[in-house]
């Protein structure tokens, strides 16, 4: 394969995953992000890795926890409602410190919806869609080249921190066709576990669990991973950021919304107002600080988002009385459209705005 | 020293012995629970075996969870009813590592059901030992898949009405209508003789994943006097009078091929 392809989104990812080492790749059908599924069942098996088309999204994601159990990099994909059956299994995966690398190609909803992008699973993405307290690294490309990329680094951050990371994407990222750089050279070092199951040979027998009916046990497990998350948040946070030096009002947008943001920010800018970006790459753990920071420099903050206004509450969060922070979303699978973008900036921009969804 | 005594000495062999497979501590278990002589087994097949340090258990929730403190071997967890899953996965990404999941009656026939089929389908190479004791353990006795028609649980109080709940579930009859499956078999704690029979089929079941040969669904009748409201003797006699004619014992399939 020469390095240089085009390629969409979900082929993208997998060849990503593929070269990240992905040992065991266990999917079920959905729009929109079948094309992935059937670009790993090409794929792996032809490379002597892992294939299943599961019984259920709930089973192909148990899957992974047994891959990842067996120390091996385990990848299950699917959209929305598929991505709501999963969600126990987040929860066991991020209970048992166990790596594992969740898509989600996000579609229309709540319920069965439609199968446009959307972006209505930012709450069940970074607030725990499953129950307990936990959370998982929550990464949003924007580009293909960015699915192929961060799902290199969706790899690596899961065995660093042994933690579930989610790839949270939308079905535009996963069937739009782009030109991209794959990733070459060697594939990326797996860290040595210690933990995994293997077979007690030689040593002492490896227990995964997270049933601790010991008295206080539960709660110093607890301790521990919110400390492994205090860790994260203070290392990862990762962002992207422009325009923003002279800028006077910002947006936030993440994925699609930033893609249509750029344009309509472009556009504004020759129109005279000075706008900036800041795209939100890790959407858990939240770029939080640096909006904060550059809140106190704008008059104020638009956020765009395909849904009814979710990130908008981590920035509205970040953000607090330092700026108005105003709202531009749109919902059920329908994309923002620039010129509202646009009108939005400009109120932004020349009329001081009180804040709260337009 | 008396030549009696010596006479002894000179004969000793080994005829018992704790097996290595199996952690020595007192066991959580009520009293006559079968899961306990169930460890024993599968932990004396392990040893006869040598395969303790290549085997990976899969424990899911209910009373089966607890497997990681008596199991001298690698034992994860799974989530309610994902045990087959999770084995597929441990299994498919280890291939040469011999894995066995260990079930109730809730989880591999309730809300497990499309992971065990699907499971056996796929023929997966792995040993599934189902423990149906009739009802729900670890929650306090409700009504299981396998609960006896007439059977009082407590979300049963006047007894297993099948106009409602439907009749208990065969699982063996089941999971013998699929082509994949290579050994299935339903034996029973009920005596000493029935002990030796679930002894037998834990060891075709595991020697046969050794050999590769594929699924393997061991199920064994067990008694929870506790949840069926019996004294421990009561609860055998349960298990003979009840629990056998309901589910018959025996051989399904052997190396691929219906007995049934």
């Amino acid at each position: 394969m020469r390095n240089r392809v085009l390629m969409n989104g979900n082929d993208a990812l997998g060849e990503g995953a593929i070269r990240a080492g992905c040992d065991a790749y266990f999917g079920y059908p959905i729009t929109p992000q079948n094309e992935l599924t059937a670009y790993m069942a090409r794929n792996m098996p032809a490379q002597g890795r892992v294939f299943i088309q599961a019984e259920s999204e709930i089973a192909a994601v148990n899957m992974v926890f047994g891959a990842a159990v067996a120390g091996k990099r385990g990848m299950t994909s699917s959209s929305s409602p598929g991505i709501s059956l999963k969600q126990e299994c987040l929860s066991y995966l991020a209970a048992a410190e166990l790596p594992a690398v969740i898509v989600n190609v996000q579609r229309g909803g709540p319920g069965l919806g439609n199968i446009a992008p959307a972006q209505g699973d930012y709450f069940q993405a970074t607030k725990g869609g499953g129950h307990g307290d936990y959370h998982m690294i929550v990464l949003a490309p924007y580009s293909v080249q960015e699915m192929h990329d961060f799902t290199i680094d969706a790899f690596q951050l899961a065995d660093h921190y042994r933690t579930p990371v989610m790839i949270l994407t939308d079905g535009r990222l996963g069937q739009m066709m782009e030109p991209l750089s794959l990733h070459t050279g060697k594939p990326p070092k797996v860290p040595p576990k210690p933990w995994a199951l293997t077979g007690a040979l030689g040593r002492k027998p490896n227990h995964i669990r997270s049933l601790l009916l010991e008295d206080g046990a539960l709660e110093q497990r607890n301790l521990i991973l919110q400390a492994k998350y205090r860790k994260i948040m203070a290392e990862l946070v990762r962002f992207d950021e422009r325009m923003t030096r002279d800028a006077d009002a910002l947006v936030v947008a993440y994925g699609t919304s930033a893609r249509i943001v750029e344009g309509a920010v472009d556009k504004a800018r020759d129109m005279g107002l000075k706008i900036g970006i800041l795209r939100p790459i890790t959407l858990w753990p939240f770029p939080k600080a640096r909006i904060r920071e550059l809140a106190t420099r704008v008059k104020g903050i638009l956020v765009v988002e395909m849904s009814s206004g979710q990130m908008l509450e981590d920035v509205q969060l970040a953000v607090g009385d330092r700026a108005p922070v105003i709202f531009e979303g749109r919902l059920g699978g329908a994309v923002p459209d620039e010129s509202a973008i646009i009108q939005s900036l400009e109120t932004l921009v020349r009329h001081r705005h009180r804040g709260g969804r337009s | 020293m008396s030549p009696r005594s010596k006479t002894i000495s000179t004969t000793r062999r080994s005829i018992y012995r704790h097996p290595i497979s199996l952690v020595n501590r007192p066991t959580h278990f009520c009293p006559g629970c079968g899961h306990g002589t169930t460890y024993k087994l599968i932990a004396e097949v392990l040893d006869a075996l040598d395969i303790r340090e290549r085997t990976i258990g899969v424990a899911p929730v209910g009373c089966a969870v607890m497997a990681y403190y008596y199991f001298n071997c690698d034992i994860s967890e799974a989530a309610h009813g994902r045990t087959p899953a999770v084995a597929t996965g441990i299994k498919r990404c280890l291939p040469d590592r011999i894995v066995f999941s260990y079930q109730g009656d809730g989880d591999l026939a309730a809300i497990g059901m499309a992971e065990t089929i699907h499971a056996a389908n796929r023929g997966e190479n792995i040993t599934v030992v189902f423990v149906n004791n009739s009802v729900y353990g670890m929650t306090g006795g409700q009504m299981a898949p396998t609960t006896l028609t007439g059977q009082k649980t407590i979300t049963t109080p006047s007894g297993r009405d099948t106009s409602l709940a439907g009749p208990p579930i065969d699982v063996c009859k089941l999971i013998n209508a699929l082509d994949s499956p290579w050994h299935i078999e339903r034996v029973a704690l009920d005596s000493p003789a029935g002990v030796r029979r679930t002894r037998k089929a834990l060891m075709t079941a595991f020697k046969g994943q050794m050999e590769g040969k594929g699924y393997s669904l061991v199920e064994i009748l067990s008694p929870c006097p506790v949840h069926i409201h019996k004294t421990p003797v009561e609860a055998l006699s349960f298990l003979k009078e009840r629990m056998i004619p309901a589910f018959p014992l025996g051989i399904f399939r052997k190396e691929g091929k219906r007995l049934t």
